[in-house]
């Protein structure tokens, strides 16, 4: 919180300024029962309306006074909070773009953006809010019981007594009620995910016939939530009432004090008239200060949460200068293009690995094909590549050089990827292209889209590369979002080309050609394909096969479907018509379970042993899950050690 | 609170209209008037003790005033009539204080408990509402019915009212207290108060324009926030980092400087206004001292006058924003009613009695379920969505025990309408559907529901642990029935891999598409029911996984009926009818075999798979 200060130091000078106008307006509003008191003690005692008159004056002159140093301080207080947000946004805008994948995953998108939109913008307020009034309604306060002072000790004397006994009532209530308010929210959000949890699983209840069971456990949290509501609604039931008497007691005891102290002739009845609105004027803010707190309290909040955003650290850490840099272009001629030399991989927070002991070479210029089930770590394999994320052991190289010795920015220049996710952005499509590469000229653009196979798509647009394409690419099909993002990734001119299983919206034909266009594509582009297709990868230079996160085979589609059990029962389920005649007339429907801890091994296994695919399969059949997960748990073991 | 309520506000702009959305206001009070019901004697009590209790409120002034005019000089202090008024004050005070505090809690319980009602009410009608109401009608629409709009009534409408009426009192008697002090002052302070609506308006107009640009530019920047944050991951693969950076400066400069100019016209209100009160004081001030010199009014009712001319624009402020409440209140009730009045599907299933359950009952009805052997008869089936948009006409099909038929065709074929007729999420327009030779028109729905498994396209998992997900079908099923039935559908290997296996709480993401998919077979695979309905079950598992499910399934569906929907024609090779549909009508049906030998749509499917 307290580091968030640096963002209004540019405005220091109107972070002081605001207040103290303020307070110039507080002590002009002070002033106007002292002039009340003349009116009635010296005007009305003694009879000189025209002495009235010029009280009444000073009266107006007083508003007036106040109406401008108020302005005054808003001017101020505008200025200083609008930048304290602007510079907020902008430092924080900035820091979400440099955390590391892992960090992103970890606090998630659509939290970064409520910390950058609402808690920045509430925060904002609460400045505002703070910078005209946190002074001033303490300084009304104390300054009613100070003016009280200067008419007479002993009426003052009440003041003394009533702030701090009021203070600790409206204090004492809002901070026992604010946590319990937020337990309410909370309340109130179960049971809004209820109700909608009721109308998005309106046919899975049916079907289950669980319509009572819902009911049931909705009227549960409907009666905690009314139950809380209404214990905290008795706690603040109490906040008027009892300040209200607090306050008229206190009038009371002043009122006598004041009769009191007229009859020994120490202040006159206009004092006591004075004393009675300086009690007013000072419940009023009293009661304004405690709304403040409150909105304050959330404003801090709200500060707090973007602060802890900031004080995230990036999440990844770069060598410092270029010298890396330099021994990657010496080691980089001879080198293969990527590496990986006993990987693995496990998430933050992960229960488990997503990849183990990854090992391969993709030499320049190959076309690297990955391919495999849901989960079994294919996305995860080319993520670390451009070091979206770090390895738990083991090490990645590029050209030679492990990943983690390029400095900040250098790797990224050499790969181009295109994500899983299709996804552009609001703006032409020659911004969009140019994403990669800031100075492309439109003859390399048109030539990327053309590999892409999208020069149709633009051309079929209005305005070509000037079309206007919306937020998200939402007029766009996915097709077409897909070929886009492939060519974006080309206009980069990539050493190393990632294509995240992002042609699965492409008929056949065009992903065939598509890649023929790729592997053409202008400078010796070393490219990895993820694909679920068998068809899409098998023509690939090199093939891994990742199933559960380990590398279940890798070599060409010829010597993979003679060795690799788990890419053969993946080729022949997507074209069981090319499946040998013995294998039976269903087709990957009656043969034997394949657990994926045991299919690594099993398909090792048989082909060092010579064993008939058939033979393997009915005795995976035998060994089920459990004697997978056995496997599993014993090789997660030993690569521990 | 707040949040929920401009949520509220916003999304009651763009909703879809519902059938009674257009009922007029006088009616739809006397609709929350029945709700309110058994709460109207609170009601009616908390009206008459805001009245009191304000009327005690305005007239403490006045008996303060009336001990200040005892108090005139040295020694010339009445002690008698300061000390009678004082105690009489303090009398008063604590009634007062008494009657607010009831009222208080009175507000409190009518509110929350209305609130609770009609939460439970509108749950309630969800349940047995026609699914082609709630397919017809946004999630969040009906969501921010029974959430926000519901809150909205009771705070807008009960508060407000009671609001309302302590306004108009407050507005009353303060005139009727000033005007027997002394009627000159009190005519000066009615003719001036207007003025400060009129520099409070003329502000807000001004300041209107440059909320706008705010608003405006804050859109700008939230939009470019959603792409460059949402897809943080993109612009580090791109290295876009600097250059996303400057764009969002460009909008942040302009929305700083609209931020600061609204900021600051729109906080002269306060100010303003507060100018206009402190002249009106003065004036009464002035006037005031010249009425008590020609003998027209003591000290102690001008410091009366004083306190009065602060306090008279109060209410009217209130009154103001009342109004506003209200219309609002009336609105979303209006809301709340078309929902909980909307007709519910005829001979609809039961749902538990609205006095709310104290404690958990834990009651699970086993709707007698005879063992269905599975012969499904379709007989002369007409079903449209729409009246003059005709769909499915003149269907037949005879399913026998352990038949699989599958349901094929290009997307938004109306495949998923088969689903709905056979689970009677819809009812036919003419023709039967029979289970075992009984009409599923004339067994209860969740008799019919009980025999058949569900698997659907759009997943859908409850927000709880993985293990209340699965034993939706089958509360009671043991961790090991669980865990086997998860093996079988291979869930497993990523069940045991999450932080808490079984008990891991569920969010929206963290499981992926598919993971989501295996975990619903899996409670299809728990309950094990005579029949089984998959729509596009495997749609977004990868080949392998899928066949690991089909084989699976395959076990499952040994002397099963299954219906099978979806687009990989791989998964559906082995069924025994298939059903081609497009355009929502049923156009070829068979086997495999004969309806490639036929050359038909399917053929043509089929071998489109395979053009490479």
């Amino acid at each position: 919180m307290k580091q968030l200060g640096i963002y209004l130091r540019e405005y220091r000078k109107e972070s002081v300024l605001a207040p103290l106008f303020k307070l110039l307006e507080a002590f002009f509003d002070l002033l106007v029962p002292l002039v009340v008191a003349q009116i009635i003690d010296v005007g009305i005692a003694g009879n000189n309306r025209t002495y009235i008159i010029s009280r009444v004056v000073i009266l107006v002159l007083l508003a007036l006074a106040g109406l401008l140093s108020s302005f005054t301080a808003q001017w101020f207080a505008a200025k200083a909070s609008a930048g304290f947000g602007a510079n907020l946004r902008q430092a924080t805008f900035d820091h979400i773009e440099s955390l590391s994948f892992t960090q992103l995953d970890r606090i998630g998108t659509s939290t970064l953006i409520t910390r950058l939109t609402s808690d920045i913008n509430q925060a904002q307020t609460g400045l505002n809010m703070g910078l005209r009034l946190l002074l001033r309604s303490p300084f009304i306060v104390f300054g009613s019981m100070i003016m009280a002072f200067t008419i007479n000790v002993r009426a003052a004397l009440v003041f003394v007594v009533t702030i701090p006994i009021l203070a600790l009532v409206v204090y004492g209530i809002m901070i026992i009620s604010i946590p319990l308010f937020r337990k309410a929210q909370a309340g109130l959000d179960e049971v809004t995910g209820l109700t909608r949890e009721n109308l998005t699983g309106v046919r899975v209840i049916r079907a289950f016939c669980k319509e009572s069971d819902e009911v049931r456990a909705f009227d549960e949290k409907n009666e905690a939530l009314t139950r809380l509501n209404e214990f905290v609604g008795r706690l603040s039931a109490l906040m008027n009432p009892l300040t209200y008497v607090l306050i008229n007691i206190a009038t009371i005891v002043l009122i006598h004090t004041g009769a009191v102290q007229v009859n020994f002739g120490r202040i006159q009845q206009g004092d006591v008239v004075a004393l009675y609105n300086y009690m007013a004027q000072m419940v009023v803010e009293l009661v304004k200060l405690a709304s403040l707190i409150i909105t304050i309290n959330k404003a801090v909040a709200c500060a707090d949460r973007v602060a802890q955003v900031l004080a995230v650290p990036e999440g990844m850490e770069f060598p410092e200068g270029s010298d890396a840099g330099d021994d990657s272009g010496m080691s980089g001629a001879s080198a293969p293009a990527v590496s990986f030399r006993g990987v693995s991989m496990e998430y933050a927070d992960a229960g488990d690995e997503s990849l183990t002991d990854i090992s391969f070479e993709a030499e320049k210029g190959q076309t690297i094909g990955v391919i495999g089930g849901t989960g079994s770590g294919k996305s995860t394999l080319v993520n670390l590549i451009p070091r979206f994320y770090d390895v738990s052991r083991g090490a990645v190289l590029v050209d030679g050089v492990d990943v983690r010795q390029y400095p900040k920015g250098a790797l990224i220049e050499k790969i181009g990827v295109v994500p899983q996710k299709a996804m552009l952005f609001a703006g032409t499509v020659r911004d969009n292209m140019r994403w990669g590469n800031e100075n492309a000229s439109d003859d390399a653009i048109w030539r990327a889209l053309e590999t892409a196979q999208a020069k149709d798509v633009v051309e079929s647009k209005e305005g070509g590369l000037d079309f206007q394409i919306e937020q998200s690419g939402r007029n766009l099909s996915g097709g077409q979002k897909q070929r886009l993002t492939i060519a974006r990734a080309l206009v980069k001119r990539p050493e190393i080309l990632i294509m995240d299983d992002s042609a699965s919206a492409l008929d056949f034909a065009t992903d065939a050609a598509l890649r023929k266009a790729v592997r053409s594509f202008e400078g010796n582009m070393t490219t990895f394909i993820v694909s679920q297709r068998a068809s899409s990868i098998m023509q690939a230079d090199q093939i891994l096969v990742l199933d559960d996160g380990r590398l279940a085979g890798k070599g060409t589609h010829e010597e993979l479907m003679k060795s690799c059990e788990t890419y053969r029962e993946i080729y022949y389920s997507q074209f069981p018509e090319r499946r040998p005649a013995s294998a039976g007339q269903r087709p990957g429907l009656k043969e034997g379970a394949l657990s994926d801890g045991d299919a690594v091994s099993a398909g090792q296994k048989s082909s060092e042993k010579g064993m008939t695919p058939d033979k393997t399969v009915s005795r995976n059949l035998k060994r089920n899950g459990s004697a997978a997960d056995e496997a599993v748990r014993k090789n997660g073991k030993e690569a521990k050690a | 609170m707040k949040g929920q309520k401009k949520q509220a506000k916003a999304s009651s702009e763009e909703n879809v209209e519902m059938k009674g959305d257009r009922t007029s206001s006088m009616e739809t009070f006397g609709k929350v008037m029945r709700v309110i019901g058994r709460y109207k004697i609170l009601l009616v009590l908390s009206i008459v003790l805001a009245a009191f209790s304000v009327i005690l409120q305005l007239y403490v002034p006045i008996l303060f005033g009336d001990a200040i005019d005892g108090i005139i000089a040295k020694g010339r202090v009445d002690f008698g009539i300061v000390t009678y008024y004082l105690s009489r004050i303090l009398v008063l005070i604590i009634l007062s204080s008494v009657a607010t505090w009831v009222m208080n809690m009175i507000n409190n319980r009518m509110t929350y408990r209305v609130v609770r009602d009609i939460r439970a009410k509108a749950i309630r009608r969800v349940q047995v509402l026609p699914l082609s109401y709630l397919d017809a009608h946004k999630t969040g629409d009906i969501v921010s019915r029974v959430i926000a709009d519901v809150d909205q009534l009771s705070d807008g409408l009960l508060l407000g009212f009671t609001q309302l009426f302590t306004g108009v009192v407050t507005i009353v008697a303060t005139l009727i207290f000033m005007f027997s002090k002394n009627v000159a002052i009190t005519l000066l302070v009615v003719v001036m108060t207007p003025l400060s609506f009129f520099v409070a308006k003329f502000i807000a107009d001004h300041s209107y324009v440059m909320f706008r640009h705010q608003t405006e530019s804050r859109g700008e920047q939230t939009a470019l926030i959603e792409e460059m944050v949402g897809s943080a991951k993109v612009v580090k693969a791109f290295g876009y980092e600097k250059r996303a950076s400057e764009r969002f400066a460009k909008v942040n400069g302009e929305l700083k400087e609209y931020s600061q100019k609204a900021t600051f016209f729109s906080s002269l209100t306060n100010p303003a206004t507060r100018f206009v009160n402190s002249l009106i004081y003065a004036l009464v001030a002035l006037v005031g001292a010249f009425v008590i010199l020609g003998g027209g009014l003591t000290v102690g009712g001008l410091s009366v006058m004083l306190s009065y001319a602060n306090q008279y624009m109060k209410p009217f402020n209130d009154i103001s924003s009342v109004v506003t409440e209200l219309q609002n209140a009336l609105a979303c009730a209006t809301r709340i009613f078309a929902l909980i009045e909307e007709e519910p599907e005829k001979d609809c299933v039961e749902v538990p009695e609205e006095t709310v359950s104290k404690g958990h009952r834990a009651m699970h009805e086993t709707v007698s379920c005879g063992a269905k052997s599975g012969t499904v008869d379709i007989d002369d089936v007409f079903f449209s969505y729409m009246k003059d948009h005709p769909l499915i006409e003149n269907y037949n099909l005879h399913a026998k025990p352990g038949m699989r038929v599958a349901i094929v065709g290009p997307t938004g074929c109306g495949k998923t309408t088969m689903i709905n007729l056979l689970m009677r999420f819809y009812d036919a327009d003419k023709g039967d559907i029979r289970v075992d030779g009984e009409s599923i028109y004339s067994m209860p729905r969740h008799e019919l529901r009980q025999h058949y498994g569900m698997v659907l396209q759009d997943t859908w998992l409850k927000n709880g642990t993985v293990r209340e997900n699965i034993n939706i079908g089958k509360p009671d099923a043991t961790d090991e029935e669980i865990i086997a039935a998860a093996k079988e559908a291979h869930s497993w290997e990523f069940i045991r891999r999450l932080p808490q296996k079984l008990d891991t709480v569920l969010h929206e993401d963290s499981l992926s598409q598919g993971q989501k998919q295996l975990l619903c077979i899996t409670r299809v695979m728990l309950k094990l029911p005579p029949m089984l309905i998959l729509d596009e079950a495997t749609s977004s598992i990868d080949t392998r996984t899928e066949i690991l499910i089909q084989q699976a399934f395959d076990k499952l569906m040994e002397g099963r009926t299954s219906f099978i929907v979806a687009h990989r024609l791989s998964t559906i090779r082995s069924a025994d009818i298939i059903l081609v549909m497009k355009d929502g009508k049923i156009i070829e049906q068979g086997n495999h075999e004969s309806l490639l030998k036929a050359g038909g749509f399917y053929a043509k499917l089929y071998n489109s798979q395979f053009s490479v």
